[in-house]
């Protein structure tokens, strides 16, 4: 039981203003898309309107960053997931050395900034005559966020019981039938884990992307030179629906997350 | 190895090594070496690469070690960088303490979802949000106006002052985290221990707690760390023309002058320091490189 305290209330007021800290300038930023001003601003309100969201509506170089950027996601998730839980596996069967070299490797490119993972993806290949791409951009995105998944599922396995493995083969199971009966359905909260975050990594990356994307546009890319080029409200009402995309998302998981909640509790009360 | 054999047979250990070997390998090893190896060739035409002239040299480096203003963004990028990150461990440490001991535990879930929300909103929108917060005539300015705290408006946008704002309101979270994690493992009982035993509240934390959270420290302000420094998005946006960045000036190099190979060279010493941090932070924190990757 915990015990309340004196202090307590401090601390609540520098968590609510921490709060306040990290979502009032989105609520800004979001309701600047609404204010009919030709410069993104909440003040002076010149008065309501939707003309921003009509105009990011018509922009066809938009919607050609947006495809973009869920093409490069999917691609970089396909490949940084297999990549990762492979690695993991590999790592989590060796030892000494090998495996340390090895982990130092893997972990590298977390480590390493985004800018020059970027600039030494394009070398690269450039000599092997790749050209500058999308196709650059899902490799160098996928160096890093393979590295997220193998750490997640490299924790999952911590709790896997290897007799599992060894009953099923003694009882004449194939190793295909071990890795999808056995194996794989012990990791899927780390893979959908890591597919999850390797998705929403790929949206937001920039770094890497602007060195490696050629002259194609991805979403971040696109604000980016917008943001450059002239800035409009286009760009808040943007934010504004990527907000709400994330708002909705949150809530949908918060109340499953209290309806199981609930259930395990009405369980534990039967029970 | 064997072990792997054993449990997986050929064919599955092979695609692992397969996978595993092409990540490393294709991603991560050898565009390194490429960009180590370029950055001492000089920038020639297409014609005349491979030719008499494509030759290893210094001069790429040279260009940064005989360039002051170079230099000087660079030792600017270093040292912001590090403000940066102790400012977001100070801001940071009361909250992970705050929601690994203190506050009630049927709302840390909520809290956490609350505070996920400004981190799934790309980068470059989190500081577009401060771009338009900051501008002169921006609702900053106007409510400490309003406010009766200052006559005239600020001009924020000048120096680093909202470069550092920018950052910290960036990757802060990336900080609360790793710390987050490191007091939540903590056993409360030790906290309790050392004020039965009539430590004052600094001394528990000094003695007790803090030293536990070494690795989470250690984490959050190499992730803080590489990420400031290597920002693009936040100085792009936030800077002014007295405060500029180093990802700018290789940027400028890849861009502008189309020179790959000083960019690279560059992009090496930008790779250095941050190695150089996260070197000294393992020993400083004497942990391992495994303590902060999690």
């Amino acid at each position: 039981m915990k015990q309340t305290r004196k202090s307590d209330w401090l601390f609540h007021t520098y968590m609510v203003l921490f709060l306040a800290y990290m979502l009032l300038p989105l609520v800004v930023m979001g309701g600047a898309a609404f204010n009919d001003s030709r410069f993104p601003s909440v003040y002076p309100w010149v008065g309501w309107t939707d003309r921003w969201f009509v105009e990011l509506w018509a922009d066809a170089r938009m919607w050609n960053a947006f495809r973009n950027t869920i093409y490069v996601a999917l691609a970089v998730v396909a490949i940084s997931v297999p990549i990762g839980t492979a690695a993991a596996i590999l790592v989590n069967s060796i030892a000494g050395t090998t495996r340390s070299v090895l982990y130092g490797l893997m972990i590298a490119p977390i480590l390493t900034p985004g800018a020059v993972i970027g600039i030494s993806t394009l070398l690269f290949w450039n000599t092997l005559s790749v050209p500058a791409g999308l196709h650059l951009a899902v490799l160098g995105q996928v160096s890093y966020i393979a590295a997220f998944v193998m750490l997640l599922v490299l924790a999952r396995l911590q709790s896997f019981d290897r007799g599992l493995e060894e009953a099923a083969l003694d009882l004449g199971a194939s190793h295909m039938q071990v890795m999808r009966r056995i194996l794989l359905p012990h990791l899927y909260p780390a893979i959908g884990a890591g597919a999850a975050i390797g998705f929403f990594q790929s949206i937001e990356n920039f770094n890497v992307t602007l060195f490696t994307r050629g002259t194609y546009d991805t979403l971040t890319v696109y604000v980016f030179s917008k943001v450059r080029s002239g800035i409009t409200p286009t760009i808040n009402a943007l934010a504004l629906i990527l907000i709400s995309v994330t708002l909705v998302c949150a809530i949908i998981y918060e109340v499953r997350r209290r309806r199981a909640a609930r259930a395990e509790r009405m369980l534990l009360a039967k029970g | 190895m064997k072990d792997l054999l054993n449990r997986y047979g050929p064919v599955l250990t092979s695609i692992f090594i397969l996978l595993t070997a092409f990540w490393l390998l294709a991603l991560v090893i050898l565009p390194n070496i490429y960009l180590f190896e370029n950055s001492f060739r000089p920038y020639l035409p297409i014609a005349e690469v491979g030719g008499p002239n494509d030759t290893y040299s210094f001069d790429n480096y040279l260009k940064f070690f005989e360039s002051p203003i170079h230099i000087r963004v660079f030792i600017w990028t270093i040292l912001y960088s590090s403000i940066v990150t102790v400012i977001c461990f100070i801001i940071a440490y009361p909250l992970a303490y705050y929601l690994a001991k203190v506050a009630d535990l049927k709302l840390v879930p909520t809290l956490f979802l609350l505070l996920f929300i400004p981190l799934w909103v790309s980068e470059i929108l989190r500081s577009f949000a401060w771009f338009i917060i900051l501008s002169l005539k921006g609702p900053l300015n106007f409510g400490l106006i309003g406010l009766g705290i200052i006559e005239d408006p600020i001009r924020w946008m000048t120096g680093f002052r909202s470069v550092m704002i920018g950052l910290v309101y960036t990757y802060v979270l990336f900080m609360l985290f790793p710390v987050y994690n490191a007091v939540q493992s903590l056993d409360t009982n030790q906290i309790e221990a050392s004020e039965d035993l009539g430590a004052p509240w600094w001394r528990t934390h000094w003695r007790v707690i803090l030293p536990h959270c070494k690795p989470g420290i250690a984490s959050g302000s190499v992730t803080v760390f590489m990420l400031s420094a290597g920002s693009i998005l936040v100085p792009t946006l936030l800077a002014s023309t007295n405060s500029r960045w180093f990802t700018e000036i290789i940027q400028q190099w890849m861009f502008e002058s189309q020179d790959w190979n000083t960019g690279s060279a560059y992009a090496f010493l930008l790779l250095i320091i941050c190695t150089v941090f996260v070197s000294l932070v393992m020993r400083i924190f004497k942990v391992k490189l495994s303590d902060i990757a999690k």
